[in-house]
């Protein structure tokens, strides 16, 4: 509901931007997925601390799955900043612009612990290794999160700032619901592949004692 | 329809495509997980009836 309701204000609501026009309206789509990932990965980092922390092997399951969520709103990160640029800079990609480049390199590195999490036979070592792998990768959320202000010749447009955002009113309100819209989503998905996750490695065992 | 617009439209539908794409991927398996639990019940059911059978011949204990 609030991503519909976020969609049509979008669309029919919130005035066209003075710079940009009726092309920044991909705003509301593509930095709160960016956001939903960043917080997907470190909800998955956490996950990771602890099950380092506290040795629980459920911890591993809730960890991975976060970033399989992740992956997916990396995905469309990806693909509506593509569409974005195209429509702004008139390339799909540009190379020399650090804030796209550090989020594809977060986005392959969390690809990677899929072929690293395959390449070990299940059980505690796997998890161990996974659960680092998954700790290495938060220290790049926030160097992806901040490259766009540590760049010196950046196109990549800065809305929020330490005067806060530069946007209007309504702008903002959209935003906010396009983020808790797409947050809840993430959530429900996370909890529902938490869920069916756990029941196939039930049945695994149940399975087993069966067979 | 404006070239922005038509692009804006489009990054929309790409995102609706990919949660699609997931919600269906995760239907399949969600099926797959219905007919394994469905297989494993009707084992289980398989395993208790000769047990059950041979119960039935013996008579009150005591």
């Amino acid at each position: 509901m609030l991503l519909l309701a976020s969609v049509a204000l979008a669309f029919w609501w919130v005035p066209d931007d003075a710079d940009q026009g009726f092309s920044q309206r991909i705003f509301y789509i593509h930095v709160p997925a960016a956001i939903t990932a960043y917080a997907l990965f470190g909800w998955a980092g956490w996950k990771a601390l602890r099950l380092l922390w506290r040795g629980d092997e459920r911890y591993d399951l809730e960890s991975y799955t976060a970033i399989h969520v992740g992956l997916m709103w990396g995905v469309i990160t990806l693909a509506t900043g593509a569409i974005w640029a195209k429509i702004s800079w008139g390339v799909w990609w540009s190379w020399s612009e650090r804030q796209l480049v550090l989020f594809l390199i977060l986005f392959l590195f969390y690809s990677a612990y899929f072929m690293l999490r395959y390449s070990v036979d299940a059980g505690p070592q796997r998890a161990r290794m996974s659960a680092v792998y998954a700790l290495f990768g938060v220290v790049l959320i926030p160097v992806s999160f901040l490259a766009i202000r540590l760049a010196e010749n950046f196109i990549h447009p800065v809305v929020f700032t330490r005067d806060g955002p530069q946007m209007a009113g309504s702008m903002f309100l959209v935003f906010c619901l396009s983020l808790a819209g797409q947050v809840a989503l993430a959530g429900a998905l996370y909890q529902t592949e938490l869920a069916g996750k756990r029941l196939d490695s039930r049945l695994r065992e149940l399975r087993r004692v069966l067979a | 329809m404006t070239t922005a617009e038509k692009y804006v439209s489009a990054a929309y539908l790409v995102v609706l495509a990919i949660v699609l794409l997931y919600v269906v991927i995760y239907a399949f398996r969600m099926t797959r997980l219905d007919r394994e639990v469905r297989e494993l019940t009707e084992l289980a059911a398989r395993r208790d009836a000769p047990a059950a059978d041979s119960g039935r011949g013996r008579g009150p204990a005591g």
